[in-house]
């Protein structure tokens, strides 16, 4: 702590921060443009300055970057000095000479910080007369539009895209007052980070593409606290909707999950609840193939309930990508004994295995924000990029922190970037990945290692019995993999926090196993380390604390004539177990209900359908992959702006369902008491109820705003299908109001914010408004609640040491399914911008095995009767196996055996 | 006590300038019935409305006859009632345009705070206010009802001649006050 005088007042600030960082934390404004939070600072812009003094009986004091000077005890600086003022003034009139006349056509106005800080600073005439420098524009791909006019060169861009997300193809060019921010040439950037540039850019020139194509401005939309359904990262997510249609998304500040980022698979994945295919309203097929009649709600609730009120027995599939009271409810409406958790069961089995090894390693699961207080990573069979995308930047930037190590030894301060950067070079906390291809976190780790999923277990296995003897030791190690074991070892026994990283991409239990035996060896030898373990869905941690039979026993039930009727909640059972299979026992069904928001081949040949909603249109709870629990909230009702639609979340329909199957009356109900229902039933599930606050929550007596106060048309939008204005909607499910009436400031301290926005600041920087500290946390505490507890006791190591492999090479290929970020993941998948996105698929094959399949680098291959994919040859991927991109091939398990075989006629 | 005495010519002194006052006020009402008229025939006589009166709202062209409105929804912010909505739709030349552009004149006060808002003079008040329906649902107008074929009041101001953004038949550059596009190759000062 330090105490620091600013215009005469004396305030206490963190003493390790920058002037500019300690005032902002403060509450007290001083414009700036390069400074971020997250990346330091670089004294680029010379906006930030402010006039500092030596001591009390100094009355001159000189200008001084805020944000390069340190908030040292006893500093005095004056931030209202007229001379201070007139810099900065200028500052902003110098930026503003180039910046071309353009914000009405701008997709940044009204969210823009160089607008914010014209205004702060004063600057309203031109009086530069002479002409304005111009500059081409790139195309950057289906994400990011690109207006190099808008450019005021303070190198953020840049300094996010290389220095933090680790891209290598945006760079500065030029020199002078030429500089330009581009690629070497146009092109799809790389990094699946990019999307942070349109938050980070503080002015117009890149942009949200997908956004621009149905473009509002921030003003007009209509927001709700979100989480991503992506992946099981749980991002905190702020979607926009207008028109009935969600426009963008916008990263919603936790200071623990997603601090100021997300990756671009969350950000411009959202395309799907805008289809025109999904379902609006209770279809109903006499049998597959049929065509669909539409019904009414009371219609559809009663032929159903007659329906299931006839058969035998009903099973109810739930799924990993519907919330906990979703599924909740459809356990009610089946029983505890028919419900399956529509997940296949080696990936339950590793689900289940990982929450078991979260409670008892003894080694907590850090949050993504703590992750990068490691020193040491090992990375066991994950990409963690592909399957957890934000997390990747969380193990990146600890691996980057060994330059902050650096620092402190030698007095330079953490957030002075460039100078860091300097002294870092390319020295990185040590990085180990065991994964069977390249990664994206390559670059900045000490070793990666190409191994088959079982080698890949016997590694960690050997690393766990190298750190505690007590391990079981692996027979039959080969050298090169004992080396790479003991230099694992070593590093993660040299470190003061060293993480371990696995997951459920390689659905191998003995991966999980070995990582579980390397984090128990770890705690044993009483480290302060973590373990981090990857879902691959946005509620499969939550759906295996509630647990329920696998997927296969469901169908089994079916196939067996043990059950006639199923009822599958937000489902495409085809992704996950081989069509031929799902189709059987789904026919052997005499009554199939799916209740969902996409059209899928599930639906398609479902009796009745239900339009369910999506992260958008309802409310519902999420389990992320470190155990917290996280509401998400309704942004619109879909019926206002499409009276016909008759979308409601499945939990609601669920609930129709079980009272009219008992013979009730049909009442409504609400988010609070499912949410309590589900808490109350599930003891590992008790917490969720104080995820967020409740319906009745209220601030200076006020629902909280979804709306900002500037919300435009409200007399208009609706205008055309009845003049009349209807009531807004009401939502008695939530604190949050249809309205702009309600509160929306930044003062009361809140968890839940749906937009950030305080006097003054309309930009994403807006957010330095609500935390408690600059880059710290939400003043009203950060939103969620953690329900993995580790539990006190021994687990005893795993002793299931893969065997290891014989020359039992029959010439068989095994598929090994590689997570992949864009397209790897169902209903993003579906999003235009996304499948714009996707790289063209390729089957990987090590040398030999292409040679002994008489292909080479380029060929094209026909797997089964399926598609046609190109073969690309890598020397070190684990030979007896194919890779092959998630997503590509549904119902295509890991380690199922291929038939390939070359396709007439070459590469297509 | 003494009653004081009040002369009576005094007391009744006040009814000379209000006798006067009423006379004068007679006069002047009589005198109004050889005055020109001011109430008119309408609607067989048209009511003269200046040039600036704040009547139905139209959206105006560019001197080259394209739509002025580029859809950067500042009148509908700036609107007290919230009676314009819009909807930003893109050309194939990098034009911003409004897909649909919509008033509700039964909620419009015509305070004309939209046409001041405006930075392309697209939207303009005109002197017109002859937009009596009898379904209120009438008086929504739509973009077409809106847009007119010439520039209105303001004649000469073509936003993208200004705005630094490249559209076609304008790369960047060919604005009003733009030096030629940079050579990013050169490192020549």
């Amino acid at each position: 702590m330090a105490i620091i005088h600013v215009d005469g007042q004396q305030y206490e600030v963190n003493g390790a921060q920058n002037l500019l960082q300690a005032c902002l934390s403060l509450g007290l404004d001083i414009p700036y443009f390069c400074w971020h939070p997250a990346m330091g600072s670089v004294g680029a812009c010379r906006q930030c300055a402010v006039r500092q003094y030596k001591d009390a009986d100094d009355d001159k004091g000189m200008l001084v970057m805020s944000c390069m000077s340190p908030a040292t005890d006893q500093t005095r600086i004056s931030i209202d000095d007229e001379e201070a003022k007139a810099f900065r003034a200028s500052v902003v009139e110098w930026l503003m000479i180039n910046h071309p006349h353009d914000c009405p056509v701008c997709e940044e106005g009204g969210h823009c910080h160089l607008q914010d800080m014209t205004v702060m600073t004063g600057h309203d005439r031109r009086r530069y007369r002479y002409r304005k420098r111009t500059r081409r524009n790139q195309y950057l791909g289906p994400f990011i539009a690109h207006e190099m006019n808008r450019c005021i060169t303070c190198y953020r861009c840049v300094r996010f895209y290389n220095d933090y997300a680790g891209g290598t193809d945006l760079g500065a060019f030029g020199a002078k007052d030429n500089i330009y921010f581009g690629r070497y040439e146009d092109g799809t950037l790389e990094s699946p980070f990019a999307g942070n540039l349109t938050e980070v850019c503080p002015t117009g020139v890149f942009t949200d593409q997908s956004h621009s194509d149905h473009y509002t401005r921030k003003w007009d939309l209509q927001f709700a606290p979100g989480i991503c359904h992506q992946c099981s990262l749980g991002c905190n997510i702020s979607p926009g909707e207008r028109y009935g249609t969600i426009r963008r998304i916008e990263n919603r500040y936790h200071g623990e999950v997603n601090g100021y980022f997300l990756c671009d698979r969350g950000r411009f994945g959202y395309g799907y609840v805008n289809r025109n295919d999904r379902p609006l309203v209770p279809l109903w097929r006499d049998g597959a193939g049929q065509p669909p009649v539409t019904l009414e709600v009371d219609t559809a609730l009663n032929r159903i309930t007659d329906a299931l009120r006839h058969a035998r027995r009903i099973i109810g599939i739930g799924s990993p990508r519907a919330s906990l009271e979703s599924n909740h409810q459809l356990r009610e409406l089946v029983g505890p004994d028919n419900f399956s958790t529509g997940i296949e069961s080696r990936e339950q089995a590793c689900l289940d295995l990982m929450n078991h090894l979260q409670r008892t390693t003894g080694l907590p699961t850090p949050t993504p924000r703590e992750i990068e207080d490691h020193d040491a990573i090992l990375v066991l069979g994950e990409d963690p990029v592909q399957s957890a995308g934000r997390l990747g930047l969380n193990l990146r930037q600890a691996a980057l922190a060994r330059r902050e190590a650096m620092g402190e030894k030698i007095g330079v301060p953490a957030w002075n970037a460039e100078a860091l950067k300097t002294l870092g070079q390319d020295s990185y906390h040590p990085m180990h990945i065991a994964w069977p291809t390249g990664t994206d976190l390559d670059d900045v780790a000490a070793g990666r290692y190409s191994l088959a999923p079982d080698d890949i277990a016997r590694l960690g296995f050997a690393v766990a019995h190298l750190i505690d003897p007590a391990a079981p030791a692996v027979d039959h190690l080969d050298p090169d993999t004992r080396e790479t074991a003991r230099r694992i070892a070593d590093d993660l026994m040299a470190a003061e926090r060293p993480l371990i990283v696995s997951g459920g991409s390689l659905a191998s239990e003995a991966v999980l196993q070995a990582a579980g035996n390397i984090a128990q060896a770890l705690a044993r030898r009483a480290k302060q380390g973590g373990l981090v373990l990857i879902r691959r869905e946005a509620n499969s941690t939550g759906l295996s604390l509630m647990g329920g039979q696998a997927l296969d026993w469901a169908l089994d039930e079916l196939n067996g004539g043990r059950a006639d009727a199923v009822v599958v909640l937000e489902n495409d059972l085809y992704q996950r177990l081989p069509p031929e299979q799902v189709e059987q026992a789904l026919g052997r069904a005499d009554i199939q209900v799916v209740v969902d928001h996409q059209s899928t081949a599930t639906t398609s040949g479902a009796h009745f359908t239900l339009p369910a909603a999506t992260f958008a249109e309802g409310d519902g709870t999420l389990v992320n992959l470190e155990g917290r629990a996280q509401r998400f909230f309704q942004v619109f009702e879909p019926a206002y702006m499409r009276p016909e639609a008759r979308i409601h979340e499945s939990w609601r329909w669920l609930h129709a369902l079980t009272a009219g199957l008992r013979g009730e009356a049909v009442t409504d109900i609400n988010l609070d008491a499912v949410t309590r229902a589900c808490a109350e039933a599930h003891a590992a599930l008790a917490g969720i109820v104080d995820a967020a606050p409740g319906a009745d929550y209220r601030i200076e007596g006020l629902r909280l705003a979804r709306e900002p106060h500037r919300y435009s048309g409200r007399t208009a939008m609706r205008a055309n299908l009845a003049v009349s204005e209807v009531r807004p909607p009401q939502d008695p499910d939530t604190p949050f109001a249809f309205s702009m009436e309600g509160y929306s400031g930044f003062d009361q301290p809140r968890q839940q914010v749906p937009f950030a926005w305080a006097p003054g600041w309309n930009s994403p920087q807006a957010w330095n408004k609500f935390t408690d500290e600059i880059g710290g946390h939400l003043r009203g505490g950060d939103p969620g609640i953690r329900l993995i507890q580790r539990e006190a006791g021994h687990r005893s190591y795993s002793a299931a040491v893969p065997p290891a492999p014989g020359d039992t090479t029959d010439g068989s290929l095994r598929a090994l399914i590689l997570p992949r970020l864009f397209g790897g993941e169902e209903t993003s998948a579906r999003a235009e911008p996304i499948q714009q996105r996707m790289t063209t698929p390729v089957l990987i094959l090590n040398q030999k095995d292409a040679e002994a399949l008489g292909v080479c680098q380029g060929d094209s291959v026909l797997i089964g009767d399926g598609p046609a994919l190109t073969v690309q040859e890598q020397g070190e991927w684990p030979s007896g196996w194919a890779g092959l991109p998630a997503g590509l091939l549904p119902g295509l398990a890991q380690g199922d055996t291929l038939t390939l075989r070359k396709a007439e006629g070459g590469a297509p | 006590m003494e009653k004081q005495k009040v002369p009576v010519i005094r007391s009744v002194l006040w009814l000379v300038p209000a006798t006067w006052s009423q006379l004068r006020t007679l006069g002047m009402v009589f005198m109004h019935s050889f005055r020109k008229r001011e109430t008119v025939n309408y609607p067989e006589e048209q009511v003269y409305l200046p040039p600036r009166y704040r009547g139905r709202i139209v959206l105006t062209r560019d001197p080259d006859g394209e739509e002025r409105c580029v859809a950067c929804n500042l009148c509908a912010v700036a609107c007290p009632v919230d009676c314009i909505s819009l909807q930003k739709g893109e050309q194939e030349d990098g034009r911003w345009y409004p897909e649909f552009f919509r008033i509700n004149f039964s909620r419009c006060i015509f305070c004309g705070m939209c046409e001041e808002a405006c930075p392309t003079s697209a939207i303009q008040l005109t002197p017109d206010f002859e937009m009596g329906e009898y379904g209120r649902q009438q008086l929504v107008y739509e973009k077409e009802d809106l847009l007119i074929n010439g520039p209105g009041k303001d004649h000469d101001y073509h936003f993208y001649k200004v705005a630094g953004l490249a559209i076609g038949g304008k790369d960047k550059g060919e604005a009003k006050n733009e030096e030629a596009p940079e050579d990013v190759r050169s490192l020549l000062p």
